[in-house]
C-alpha cells in the first residue's frame, strides 16, 4: 500500500491493478450484502406468489392446512414432482402440481389443481414464452380460455376429445395460434394421466405418509 | 473537459435538450437498440423498460461522477461496466424484495438494462467528466429521451399490431391509471409482423426518418429566418 507521503504514480501498472481489483472486491462485497439483505424478503414473496397461484386452482373451502407445508415429493419416472396437498383433517381433498407442455417458443408451465377423484378444479399457466398477442391468451388475465378446463376429467370428455377443435377435440384454438393451446391441452392431459396412474400415491392420507416417513 | 473548465455551472437547458432531442440515445446515438427492439411490442412495456433504465442511468451517473477522480483512463471501461452491473443487480434484488408487484411486471426488463450500451456511453462521455449533479441530470434527461422513444415505438407497434394502446397499463402503473388502456380497433385480427422483431426495425426506421425530416425542416426554417433578417438589418 502506498503511504500518504509522496504522490502516487497513477500510470503505474500496480495502481491500475489495485484499483480494478479493489473495485471488483467492493462490488462483490456489496452484492453479498444486497443478497443477504433481500434474501428473506424475496423468499417470502416467492412463497406468497406460489400460494396465490395455488389458491386459484384449489378452492379455499377444500382445505384447512398450510398448502406449502404439506407437500409430497413423488417420483414420476422422469424426475421428482412436488405435489401440494389440500387436507381436510387428514384426508387429501385436492392436490395441485405442475405439468409442462412444449409450446411454440418454449416450455409452458401449467399448475393443475385436481380433486381427489381426478376432476379438474382449475388450471393456470405459471410461465411461458409464447408470442405476445397470439399465444398469450392462455393467461387467465388476458382470456377466459384456460377456465374451459374446469370440471373436466380424464373420462369427461373421453380421451379422444382431449385435443383442440382443429384436431377433432373439444377445446378452442386461437386464430393464428394452434400450437400453443394444443401444448396446454396436452400438458393438462399428461397431468391427468399421471394422477390416474399414481392415484394412490397422490391421495395417500397424511397419516399413512407420516407412518411411511418413520 | 475544457468545456467544463470554462463553465463552472453546467448548462441545464442544454443538457435537457441534448438528452431529449439533439443527442437522443436512440434517435441520434443509435445506441440501446437491443433492449429497445426486444420489448416495444406494447407502449406499456416500453414505458416499463424506460423507467427502469432511467433509474439506473441516474444512479450510474452519480457514482461514476463521484469516482471520476480515482478512476484512471486505462481501466475506466471495466470499472464502469462493473459499476453498472452492480447497480442493475442491486436494483433487481431490491425491487424483487420490496416492490414485488412492480417487479413482477418489470422484472423481465431489468436484466436487459445491462445490455444497454447507452448507459456505458453516458458514463464514458459525460459522467466521467462532470460534477455529480450535472451527471445525474444528464442521466435523467437521457433516460427521459430513451423512455419517450420507447413509448412512441411501443405505441406505434401496438396500435398497428394489435389495435390497442397501453394494454395492461394498470398492471404496471396501478388501477388508478387503467383509463390509459384503450382499444382503438375493436375485433381487430392483429398484424403479427409489427409485434415481432422485424416490425420493431420497420417502426424504428420510420421514426428515424421522421426525426431527420423534422430536423431538416427546422434547420431550413432557421436559415430562412436568418436570411430574411439580414437584409432587413442592413
Amino acid at each position: 500500500m502506498s503511504t500518504v507521503a509522496g504522490p502516487i504514480d497513477r500510470d503505474r501498472v500496480g495502481y491500475q491493478a489495485v484499483l480494478l481489483g479493489g473495485f471488483a472486491m467492493i462490488a462483490a462485497a456489496m452484492l453479498v450484502m444486497g443478497d443477504i439483505a433481500t434474501r428473506a424478503a424475496i423468499e417470502q414473496r416467492r412463497a406468497e406468489d406460489l400460494l396465490a397461484s395455488l389458491a386459484q386452482v384449489i378452492p379455499a373451502d377444500l382445505y384447512d392446512n398450510d398448502l406449502l407445508a404439506d407437500t409430497l415429493r413423488l417420483d414420476t419416472g422422469d424426475g421428482e414432482l412436488i405435489v401440494y396437498r389440500a387436507l381436510e383433517g387428514l384426508d387429501v381433498s385436492a392436490v395441485a402440481f405442475e405439468t409442462v407442455g412444449q409450446g411454440y417458443a418454449g416450455p409452458i408451465q401449467v399448475l393443475l389443481g385436481l380433486d381427489s377423484r381426478g376432476r379438474i378444479l382449475g388450471a393456470r399457466v405459471l410461465s411461458h414464452t409464447e408470442t405476445p398477442g397470439l399465444g398469450d391468451k392462455i393467461e387467465v388475465d388476458r382470456d377466459d380460455w384456460i377456465l374451459s378446463f374446469d370440471g373436466k376429467s380424464l373420462g369427461e370428455p373421453p380421451a379422444e376429445h382431449w385435443a383442440v377443435k382443429k384436431d377433432g377435440g373439444d377445446f378452442d384454438q386461437f386464430s393464428g395460434a394452434t400450437i400453443t393451446p394444443r401444448a396446454v391441452v396436452r400438458a393438462v392431459k399428461d397431468g391427468l394421466e399421471l394422477f390416474a396412474a399414481q392415484r394412490d400415491a397422490f391421495t395417500a392420507s397424511a397419516v399413512q405418509q407420516t407412518a411411511m416417513d418413520e | 473537459m475544457t468545456e467544463a473548465d470554462k463553465k463552472p455551472t453546467p448548462d441545464w437547458s442544454r443538457i435537457a435538450r441534448e438528452g431529449i432531442w439533439d443527442n437522443n440515445v436512440v434517435m441520434a446515438q443509435s445506441l440501446a437498440l437491443c433492449p429497445l427492439l426486444a420489448v416495444t411490442g406494447t407502449a406499456t412495456n416500453g414505458l416499463g423498460l424506460g423507467l427502469a433504465s432511467t433509474v439506473v442511468m441516474v444512479l450510474s451517473g452519480l457514482l461514476v461522477s463521484l469516482l471520476r477522480g480515482i478512476i484512471t483512463p486505462q481501466v475506466r471501461i471495466p470499472v464502469f461496466v462493473l459499476i453498472i452491473a452492480l447497480l442493475v443487480t442491486l436494483v433487481d434484488l431490491g425491487m424483487n424484495a420490496w416492490m414485488h408487484d412492480l417487479h413482477r411486471v418489470l422484472g423481465l426488463f431489468i436484466p436487459l438494462i445491462v445490455t444497454n450500451c447507452a448507459i456505458l456511453g453516458r458514463a464514458e462521455s459525460f459522467a466521467s467528466r462532470q460534477a455529480p449533479l450535472a451527471a445525474m441530470f444528464d442521466g435523467l434527461m437521457m433516460g427521459v429521451g430513451f423512455t419517450l422513444v420507447l413509448v412512441a415505438l411501443g405505441a406505434m407497434r401496438e396500435v398497428i399490431g394489435s389495435g390497442t394502446l397501453f394494454a395492461d397499463a394498470s398492471l404496471l402503473l396501478g388501477e388508478s391509471l387503467s383509463w390509459l388502456e384503450v382499444t382503438l380497433i375493436p375485433d381487430y385480427r392483429g398484424f403479427l409482423l409489427m409485434i415481432l422483431p422485424p416490425g420493431g426495425f420497420i417502426a424504428m426506421g420510420l421514426l428515424l426518418a421522421g426525426k431527420r425530416l423534422l430536423d431538416r425542416r427546422l434547420a431550413a426554417r432557421r436559415e430562412a429566418k436568418a436570411a430574411s433578417a439580414l437584409p432587413a438589418g442592413a
